[in-house]
């Protein structure tokens, strides 16, 4: 049983929808992400070729991952890379701290890795005396202003700029008020590359991991997987098990689909492939299960685990794009998250596929072809069998459904919708019942129903 | 059972019933005449630069690029700089660099990418804790998109390999790209066959 309260993501995304300039920056934001999205696949005239190999590659590989995961560690260990197996965040967690100590490492780095987020690592080594430095900008900043990713992208990409300048001013005693995004990128530069020049351990997470080779492989504009991986002679690997893909030629397919459905540039600056220890190092690869082999065997749901990462199913969701990363309360967020989140914790996070339209658009960017907004339909269900939706939100469910089930009453009620519409005062319509009407104005109703202008001309003809 | 025996067990029963792999193609389209332009603008987009030929003197050109550069580390027999790669036993130190100098095997039109590995780098860290980077590439070693290169075999060989492709950058500030981030702060191509003179 979860002792986690249930997050009501609505109510926090009321919170972020307060601020209406916060709102239009980050929709902008997020808007244009897509649209850069759109442009770059354009221009790749197998793109929906390469969308369904994609896919397919996911598909084969998940339904044969066991051998896949052995061959990848048959690869990795001839390679002279030490691997580990873990059950879930804890076992995760401890290995790393094993690993440190008994290096006597105390100074890590590290690039972005959602897992680490997951098995919220920081925490528990910090606890055990560990300064973890992140090196990418964007999850460095989310770590100095602690709080969790607001995207899985672009941790910070709720923040606008001015944000930054403050973050930074408090930790780095940069200018508060220069919030240019170079200057900001040039303060984060000379603080980390001293951190990264002293560091005893670095870590990576994985974008990818070849079975053919034992090859782990990220990819970051930053090239600080780079530097977290080579600096130190020290290297830990936090791979999720559903990471795995066969061979190389398989990996060309996703690195051509990952940075442009992500940001709609062709590839990142550096993508980075850690196949074996340096010659004086030593390296480890820690295998993941955290909920995965469960999700392995839901019929409904375990296409999830194709996911490459790329986010562009959040810049692409209205209701992300307008409520904001962090109001998910969750690992994972946007129609992604909705429907891994509740794998983890069923009931903490019951509410979340409720925040969707269900208007198909993540499933047709995702550049694998999971069935998102069917998943997070099939999640409705599964919350409604295990009786995790709230009462309010049932009720009213079944209130809808009634009207909607009975032509007759759906004609009486909008008949009398419309009427008390057009003669109620503006306070009685503008209140906290009415959502839409918070953030825009009501549309005025129609002169007549769809059904009465269907009766009046087409049933004539 | 073991941690590793109980997470693949897991796993072999709730696998899905066997998927066929999808046949793979290279999906390649250019004529060879294309490829350094397709290079060259795929580059631009990455914010690297491309230097068509090799200079006639590649120390007067970088002493002109890089006017305050005094330590040039040289990986290339084509250039004799200030320092070698093996004068950083300690990867870190590195960061002393000024200019690195390598030579890639490999460049990918489609995304104007070149190839490093360990052989080429001999210590992995001049390639990103150098101020700037020069990069020799011969132009009948660019192959037209990602699904040719990652047939070379250094993916399978080499204990670390990169394609890089531009300096480092970031669009975590704003979503838009600026450069520098953490590593290097200019990437220069400079399309120089093999054979060509040393300078």
């Amino acid at each position: 049983m979860s002792v986690h309260p249930v997050v009501d993501q609505a109510s926090n995304a009321a919170r972020f929808l307060a601020d209406r300039s916060r709102e239009e920056y980050f929709d902008t934001l997020m808007w244009s992400l897509r649209e850069a999205r759109d442009r770059s696949a354009s221009e790749v005239p197998e793109w929906e070729q390469l969308r369904d190999l994609g896919s397919a590659i996911k598909e084969h590989t998940l339904s044969h991952l066991a051998d896949y995961l052995e061959q990848f560690e048959a690869s990795a260990k001839r390679n002279g890379v030490e691997v580990h197996w873990a059950h879930d965040a804890h076992e995760h967690n401890q290995i790393v701290a094993e690993i440190l100590s008994r290096h006597g490492a105390k100074q890590l780095i590290k690039s972005k890795s959602m897992l680490t987020e997951e098995c919220d690592m920081r925490r528990y080594l910090e606890n055990r005396g560990v300064t973890v430095t992140e090196t990418d900008l964007g999850e460095r900043i989310q770590q100095l202003d602690d709080e969790p990713p607001a995207h899985i992208v672009g941790p910070a990409w709720q923040k606008s700029p001015e944000d930054v300048a403050r973050v930074f001013a408090k930790a780095y005693g940069s200018d508060p008020n220069n919030a240019a995004p170079v200057y900001l990128a040039h303060e984060m530069r000379v603080h980390t590359r001293a951190l990264i020049e002293k560091a005893d351990a670095g870590m990576t997470g994985a974008n990818f991991a070849v079975a053919e080779t034992g090859t782990v492989v990220t990819a970051t504009n930053e090239g600080n997987a780079d530097l977290s991986g080579n600096v130190p002679r020290l290297r830990i690997c936090s791979v999720g098990i559903e990471k795995i893909v066969p061979t190389h030629r398989d990996l060309a397919v996703f690195i051509r689909l990952l940075s442009r459905s992500a940001v709609g540039m062709p590839i990142t600056q550096y993508t980075s492939h850690f196949r074996a220890p340096r010659r004086d190092g030593e390296m480890h690869i820690i295998l993941v299960d955290n909920g995965r082999s469960e999700r392995l065997g839901m019929e409904k749901f375990w296409q999830s685990l194709k996911c490459i990462r790329c986010g562009a199913c959040m810049n692409t969701c209205p209701v992300y794009r307008r409520s904001g990363g962090l109001s998910y309360g969750s690992t994972y967020m946007g129609p992604i998250g909705i429907i891994m989140m509740p794998t983890f914790d069923i009931r903490r996070f019951s509410e979340l596929p409720f925040s969707s339209t269900l208007n198909g658009s993540c499933s047709n960017v995702c550049p694998v072809k999971i069935n998102i907004h069917e998943q997070i339909y099939a999640w409705r269900e599964v919350m409604d069998e295990k009786h995790q939706i709230k009462l309010a939100k049932k009720s009213a469910m079944v209130a809808a459904g009634e009207v909607l089930s009975h032509p007759e009453l759906y004609r009486i009620v909008t008949a009398a919708g419309e009427t008390t519409l057009k003669r109620l005062p503006r306070f009685a319509i503008y209140n906290d019942f009415n959502a839409w009407g918070k953030h825009r104005e009501t549309p005025l109703p129609a002169g007549q129903t769809f059904h009465e202008w269907y009766k009046a001309n087409r049933r004539k003809a | 059972m073991g941690i590793r025996e109980d997470i693949l067990d897991r796993v072999r029963r709730n696998q899905p019933a066997a998927i066929p792999h999808p046949d793979l193609r290279d999906f390649t389209h250019l004529a060879s005449a294309d490829l350094i332009t397709t290079f060259a603008r795929s580059l631009g987009v990455m914010a690297g630069v491309l230097i068509d030929k090799p200079p006639d003197d590649l120390g007067a050109f970088l002493r002109e690029k890089f006017p305050d550069a005094k330590n040039i580390c040289s990986a290339v027999p084509e250039y004799v700089g200030t320092s070698k790669p093996e004068d950083y036993p300690v990867w870190a130190d590195a960061a002393k660099i000024d200019v690195s100098v390598v030579r890639s095997p490999l460049g990918v039109a489609e995304t104007g990418s070149v190839l490093l590995s360990d052989d080429d780098l001999r210590v992995n860290t001049i390639a990103f804790l150098a101020h700037d980077i020069v990069i020799l590439l011969a132009p009948d070693k660019i192959v037209e998109n990602i699904h040719v290169a990652y047939q070379h075999p250094a993916f399978k060989e080499k204990a670390y390999s990169v394609l890089m492709s531009g300096p480092s950058g970031s669009a975590d500030i704003g979503g838009k790209e600026v450069h520098p981030a953490q590593a290097v702060m200019t990437l220069t191509v400079i399309l120089w066959p093999e054979s060509a003179k040393t300078s």
